[in-house]
């Protein structure tokens, strides 16, 4: 990643919840910690935190509850006023934006999906999912021709009568979803959208968005408290705790290097093969001799298993998508992967 | 029964609440020990004490009367709702007013009813309602019952909507809300005749007064329902409004409100309920209707008419309850694709046939359009005869319950509250408050009683704290077991709780009928009115507390070995008595409005004060009394909401 211009970047955010806590921000130095503040009678849901996401990028915030996750992505939208910082969407700085501009640039580049849907139970699914379209004053029928639309997108085909309470969980989400995409925004933010939906349904609709995403290329922050779903979705995956960010990298990354012992707690129990790619492992080559066919950098240690079992070679050669080779794989270092040596 | 609640850690002076308790309570039996020596200052307020508040109150209302001229507004918005009223008037039954093309045959209103009963919750509210209007029409009421639903019909959509705008403007501005909330506690404790009297001040008596005074009285509970409702709409659905671009005009008509629906609906319901209790007790400031022919009856006791027209009264109260209810909870449903629109139109195409035919029919067959009085049924004959024989079967008991009430229990008790000295009453409270919510419930409490030894009617109210007192006890006694028995399983639970929303619907000038019929006109006629009307809410409670006890704790209490009779006294009463205690809260404050109305059938109490001031337009007079009542219904009120609220911390429900 080249570091093209963010989309969304945010500086040193923070987000105190407290009677008065502005006044009580402008008093703070240096960096306290979250005990510290939470003794003088505020709750620091946001400490700190500093991110950029780039265009096309899906940026995974994990946390457990009251890490401050879905306190974050709400300051980016700016449903909440952060206490300290600055947000910068596009190169506007979004705090500044009055009441006016900010629901221009939620009509047009922003789309949110919530954890409990957050639909209007007295409208049909197509006039939920119609309801941004309504709010920037779209005639009724171009509103009812780009829902159809993201209907048939979110495969709810045929269901565009029904009233929210005639769905179940999964189609619900699906109704957000679509609500969330009809205005066609550029980012798109996801408060854990499937942790209220049961195991099965959440895996299938975490298909869908893939899907989705891979269809759509749009820039997305999303939320959530399972670090399974991160992995699997993820580009990069920012870990929370107390407010603040622990980590910020690549799955793999994260995988192999924790950066702290919260963050280890999360990695110890994961099939690290399944997480860790090629590349990751990948060493410069050097001038060492290598043979035989190559292995693609995006392919995960799990994936190559019988190759690395059974090929002899002290090292493979990794080449990218485009077959140029980018370094090699010692074949050691692999197996310790795969059989959950070191970390 | 409950367990012992744990004293706060002494503050101060070493002093614990309830200390502080006994204390008071020991000075409090002390001065009535001690009467007789006492100085007369302490037994009854002194003069210095009792401030004129009415003449202050009259001094004020005649500035904004005649000096402001406030007179001409009242009267020109009275002119406008007696237009209204008149139209309504002249569809409903004919009254000879523009646009003079009523009435509209009673079989057409009928079957309205029944398709709208039928559109909200099918067949048998379909056979309610259609079948109400059908009894109105044959018993020959159709007069009376339209006077009073053209009265409903006008004030209600009125209440609404000021009930809708002030509860709007009380949730976005914190301000307002918090100026609305004392207004509408003291409010919603006042009893109806307080409404009355400067209602007849300003627009004098006959049916716009009525529907003036319904309008007033009918509103707070819409401001509630909406504040509430607005409040409780939850985050995510405003948050997806926001990022879906809404602006804040938007946000609050297209994504609350709607979304708050449910309980603005109820909000109406209530409006609806309440604007049907006050225009039947509107009858006393001149308003005709079903409500001055009930009065009537009931005053030349003629028993059997006046259970007719109880019937109706009823019969219309559930119905209205039921309707607006079922419009509340009504869930939209889709059409499946390709219905045909008089499919999707079904019911509002029969209604249209329906009443064409009707229409045509009426003009045929007379007795389609009106059923006159010489045409109509009578039930008086047999009703009288069963209520005569039932009278004299039930008699030796009644006249034996009357002579024990009175003799043993009624009198004694009243003498005890009379003799009790005011400043002995003003420390038992102030004992209660200390030992529930500590020096600032007793300040409040003392206020609150204090306010009504300074109104300068001390023994009148005393009267009424006595009556109320017995009238709880006795239905507590009656509904508490009952709520108990009801709540053994879930279908006895909801069949009781079906029975309690139904009597909570009667307007309380019914409850007088049964006890007038059984003991005649006295003061235990007015106790078992109070009685009836105030063990409703108690049973309801009960029921509802008991089933409410999560299911894991009875299922741990019975692992545990514990009989049925354990489970309840150890486990369900303990965890459902803040939940009962609403409900000895409502029936209080059901016993004081009911007190209030029964004074016209014979009591000595503020209810009678109540009605002089009435009768004589004295509007200081009547508001001063009704702030008397409304205090002591809401120092109870203060007293078990701080009981609750503590009790339920503490056992962290």
């Amino acid at each position: 990643m080249s570091a093209p211009e963010p989309v969304i970047s945010c500086k040193s955010v923070w987000k105190l919840f407290g009677p008065n806590a502005d006044h009580y921000f402008s008093t703070l130095k240096g960096a306290p910690s979250f005990q510290s503040i939470r003794e003088a009678g505020y709750i620091a849901a946001v400490r700190d935190v500093t991110l950029d996401i780039p265009r096309g990028e899906m940026l995974v915030i994990m946390g457990l509850s009251g890490s401050g996750k879905s306190t974050l992505v709400r300051c980016l939208s700016r449903l909440i006023d952060i206490t300290g910082g600055e947000v910068h969407v596009d190169g506007q700085d979004i705090g500044a934006l009055k009441e006016k501009e900010l629901i221009e640039l939620r009509r047009n580049k922003m789309g949110m999906v919530f954890q409990s849907f957050g639909l209007l139970p007295h409208r049909t699914v197509l006039d939920n999912i119609a309801f941004p379209l309504e709010m920037r004053g779209q005639d009724r029928h171009t509103r009812r021709a780009r829902a159809m639309e993201v209907i048939e997108l979110v495969g709810l085909s045929g269901r565009e009568d029904y009233f929210p309470r005639e769905l179940s969980g999964g189609q619900q989400q699906r109704v957000g979803i679509a609500r969330s995409l009809a205005i066609e925004p550029d980012i798109w933010f996801l408060d854990e959208p499937f942790s209220a939906l049961d195991p099965l349904i959440r895996r299938e609709m975490q298909d869908e968005f893939l899907r989705l995403q891979r269809l759509l290329g749009k820039t997305i922050v999303f939320i959530t408290h399972d670090f399974d779903e991160a992995l699997r979705l993820a580009d990069r995956i920012a870990i929370m705790k107390d407010g603040a960010v622990e980590q910020c990298d690549r799955p793999d990354r994260i995988v192999m290097n924790p950066a702290t012992k919260y963050v280890a707690k999360f990695t110890h129990e994961i099939d690290k093969a399944r997480v860790v790619r090629a590349s990751a492992l990948m060493q410069p080559v050097n001038g060492a001799a290598l043979t035989g066919d190559a292995v693609g950098s995006q392919q995960t240690i799990h994936d190559l298993a019988r190759l690395i079992i059974n090929d002899p070679r002290e090292a493979f050669p990794v080449a990218g998508d485009d077959g140029a080779l980018l370094g090699m794989l010692p074949r050691q270092e692999a197996i310790d992967v795969l059989l959950g040596g070191h970390a | 029964m409950s367990i012992a609640i744990t004293d706060t850690p002494p503050v101060g002076g070493g002093l614990t609440r309830i200390r502080m308790a006994q204390i008071l309570l020991i000075v409090a039996l002390g001065l009535i020990v001690a009467k007789t020596v006492l100085p007369a200052g302490l037994i009854r307020p002194p003069e210095w004490l009792v401030w004129p508040f009415a003449d202050w109150i009259n001094a004020a209302f005649r500035f904004m009367r005649d000096d402001l001229g406030l007179i001409h507004v009242t009267r020109a918005i009275a002119d406008g709702i007696e237009w209204l009223l008149d139209v309504t008037a002249n569809l409903l039954y004919g009254k000879s007013r523009w646009p003079n093309i009523g009435p509209i045959p009673w079989t057409v209103i009928a079957s309205s009813a029944a398709i709208i009963g039928y559109a909200l919750n099918g067949w048998r509210l379909a056979l309610l309602s259609g079948g109400t209007f059908c009894w109105i029409a044959i018993m020959g009421q159709w007069t009376w019952s339209m006077e009073t639903l053209s009265v409903i019909v006008v004030a209600a959509p009125f209440s609404i909507l000021m009930g809708l705008l002030m509860g709007i403007a009380a949730w976005r501005s914190a301000l307002f809300e918090k100026l609305l909330n004392p207004v509408l506690n003291i409010a919603q404790s006042m009893p109806h005749f307080a409404y009355m009297i400067p209602v007849v001040v300003f627009i004098g008596v006959g049916p716009k007064a009525g529907a003036v005074v319904t309008i007033i009285f009918s509103v707070p509970p819409m401001i509630r329902m909406t504040l509430l409702g607005l409040k409780k709409v939850s985050d995510e659905v405003i948050e997806s409004g926001k990022m879906s671009g809404a602006t804040q005009l938007q946000l609050l008509w297209s994504v609350r409100i709607p979304t708050a629906r449910t309980d603005i609906l109820v909000g109406v319901n209530q409006v609806i309920m309440q604007c049907l209790a006050m225009v039947v007790l509107a009858s006393f400031i001149g308003m005709p209707g079903l409500g001055q022919k009930l009065l009537q009856l009931l005053q030349a006791l003629k028993v059997g008419r006046s259970v007719e027209i109880g019937i109706t009264i009823v019969l219309l109260a559930v119905m209205l309850d039921r309707c607006s209810k079922a419009w509340a909870m009504r869930q939209p449903q889709h059409h499946d694709k390709g219905t045909p629109w008089f499919v999707r139109h079904r019911l509002a195409l029969i209604w249209a046939v329906l009443t064409l035919v009707l229409l045509g029919l009426a003009q045929v067959v007379p007795l389609f359009d009106q059923i006159s009085r010489r045409q109509a049924l009578s039930l008086a004959g047999p009703l009288d005869a069963v209520v005569d024989w039932f009278i004299v079967v039930v008699d030796p008991v009644t006249t034996w319950l009357r002579w024990f009430l009175i003799v043993w229990v009624l009198i004694p008790l009243r003498d005890a509250f009379l003799f009790a000295p005011f400043s002995a009453v003003l420390m038992l409270i102030a004992a209660a408050g200390w030992a529930i919510g500590g020096l600032r419930s007793a300040a409040i409490c003392v206020a609150f009683f204090g306010f009504i030894a300074m109104s300068g009617w001390w023994d009148r109210a005393m009267i009424t704290v006595y009556t109320v007192t017995v009238s709880v006890a006795i239905a507590t006694v009656i509904g508490f077991p009952l709520g108990i028995w009801a709540s053994r399983n879930q279908a006895r639970a909801q069949r009781m709780l079906l029975v309690c929303d139904t009597f909570q619907t009667f307007p309380s000038f019914i409850y007088l009928i049964p006890v007038v019929m059984l003991f005649g006109v006295n003061d235990v006629a007015v106790v078992g009115a109070v009685v009836l009307f105030a063990a409703v809410p108690l049973i309801r409670y009960t029921i509802e507390g008991l089933r409410g006890v999560p299911h894991e704790m009875v299922e741990a209490a019975e692992m545990s070995g514990a009989t049925y009779g354990q489970t309840m006294w150890k486990v369900r009463l303990p965890l459902a008595l803040p939940t009962i205690m609403v409900g000895v809260n409502q029936s209080v404050m059901f016993s004081l409005f009911m007190v209030i109305i029964a004074a016209f059938i014979g009591t000595q109490d503020l209810g009678q004060e109540m009605q002089r001031a009435l009768s004589s337009s004295d509007v200081g007079k009547g508001l001063v009394l009704g702030t008397a009542v409304a205090f002591m219904g809401l120092l109870v009120d203060h007293l078990v909401q701080t009981w609750g609220a503590r009790r339920r911390a503490l056992l962290g429900l």
